[in-house]
């Protein structure tokens, strides 16, 4: 019998699932550790982490993304049954969501047209292509609704899913300094805004803060989400 | 994780992603399995401690989730080194500005409904 074929191996595993499956957690894993060796540095997120490892790895060994996903794809699909989930805490807050009503509803409402009028506006004056502008505009709202909005305008679904993520990681790093420095001091109004300008991943930082500010993220991610899937396509059928 | 309480958050997703293909409503699937959830909480009043678990542990680690599609950004490296400068300014100081205007108006509006245990 022949020694086995280095190569060979190689290519045998990165087309198993499972490669891609343990990449993603191993990746998660190191991202993990870096984040609690320094502290819990905001700047050393776990996710930006993972992706930089991941998608270094891929673009050395010339693994295409195509190969990755069939892997990483276990992971992803449990971003559905996790958005569900997010009505345990929306439920366990139910007391202070309904106090804070007309607030919170207000609150959504002007954040949702900030967030996507910034991504617009600023990518329009940085003089972006129009393919960039249509798949920037729902950046703030959380993944799939985003990809269906960009989809309806004429944009890049999967180049929104990107901005989407910068999006995230770029509120859950900087968000929270930002909020020291307008000197937010309701957990309230510092969950809402991560939920509304950075969906998931800032929903995800909010909760990692304090649990009434993960619930109301949670809610505002959700309520965002709806409001620019009806805003959005409206707007642009008005004045285009 | 309690199996049960798996199949039911599963049941959920299944029920919103069928209402939204069958009336084409532009809110994603979970996002109505959410709703139906949430819904199901208020009229059982109760949370039971089994759905507490496996929604928290779902919840925990939420991040790892969006490290798959993150790494979809190598798919499109030439474009955003074409077209970098708009894109930062959309994604870094946009973002951030829409976080301070919508804390800044929660924080206003809600001033008088602020309960002690809420403040920083």
């Amino acid at each position: 019998m022949n020694p086995p074929d280095l190569a060979q191996i190689w290519v045998y595993l990165a087309q198993k699932p499972l490669t891609g499956l343990t990449l993603t957690l191993c990746a998660y894993v190191v991202g993990d550790w870096l984040y609690e060796k320094s502290g819990r540095n905001p700047l050393l997120n776990p996710v930006p982490i993972a992706i930089i490892l991941i998608a270094g790895l891929l673009w050395t060994t010339g693994i295409p993304y195509k190969d990755y996903f069939e892997g990483a794809q276990f992971v992803h699909f449990l971003l559905g049954p996790a958005t569900v989930a997010l009505a345990v805490p929306l439920y366990q807050q139910l007391e202070t969501l309904k106090e804070s009503g007309p607030a919170l509803l207000i609150g959504i409402l002007v954040g949702s047209g900030t967030a996507a009028g910034c991504a617009y506006g600023f990518a329009y004056l940085g003089g972006a292509s129009v393919q960039t502008l249509l798949s920037i505009a729902p950046k703030s709202v959380t993944a799939p609704i985003a990809m269906g909005i960009s989809e309806q305008l004429g944009g890049l679904p999967s180049l929104t899913a990107v901005f989407v993520i910068l999006t995230g990681i770029t509120g859950a790093v900087l968000g929270p300094l930002v909020l020291n420095l307008t000197r937010i001091k309701d957990w309230r109004a510092r969950g809402l805004a991560m939920g509304v300008a950075a969906h998931g991943l800032g929903t995800s930082r909010a909760f990692q803060v304090n649990a009434v500010a993960g619930a109301f993220a949670g809610l505002a991610m959700g309520l965002n989400g709806l409001a620019t899937a009806i805003l959005i396509p409206l707007i642009f059928a008005v004045l285009f | 994780m309690i199996i049960r309480y798996l199949a039911l958050i599963l049941i959920c997703q299944l029920v919103g992603e069928t209402v939204q293909v069958a009336t084409d409503i532009p809110v994603p699937g979970p996002v109505i399995g959410m709703t139906i959830l949430f819904t199901g909480l208020l009229i059982k009043r109760g949370l039971p401690e089994g759905l507490n678990e496996t929604a928290g542990g779902l919840l925990r680690h939420l991040a790892l989730l969006f490290v798959p599609a993150g790494v979809g950004v190598m798919l499109h490296v030439p474009r955003l080194a074409d077209e970098w400068w708009p894109v930062f300014l959309a994604i870094v100081p946009g973002t951030l500005f829409a976080i301070a205007i919508t804390a800044l108006v929660m924080e206003r509006l809600g001033r008088s409904t602020l309960r002690d245990e809420d403040k920083v």
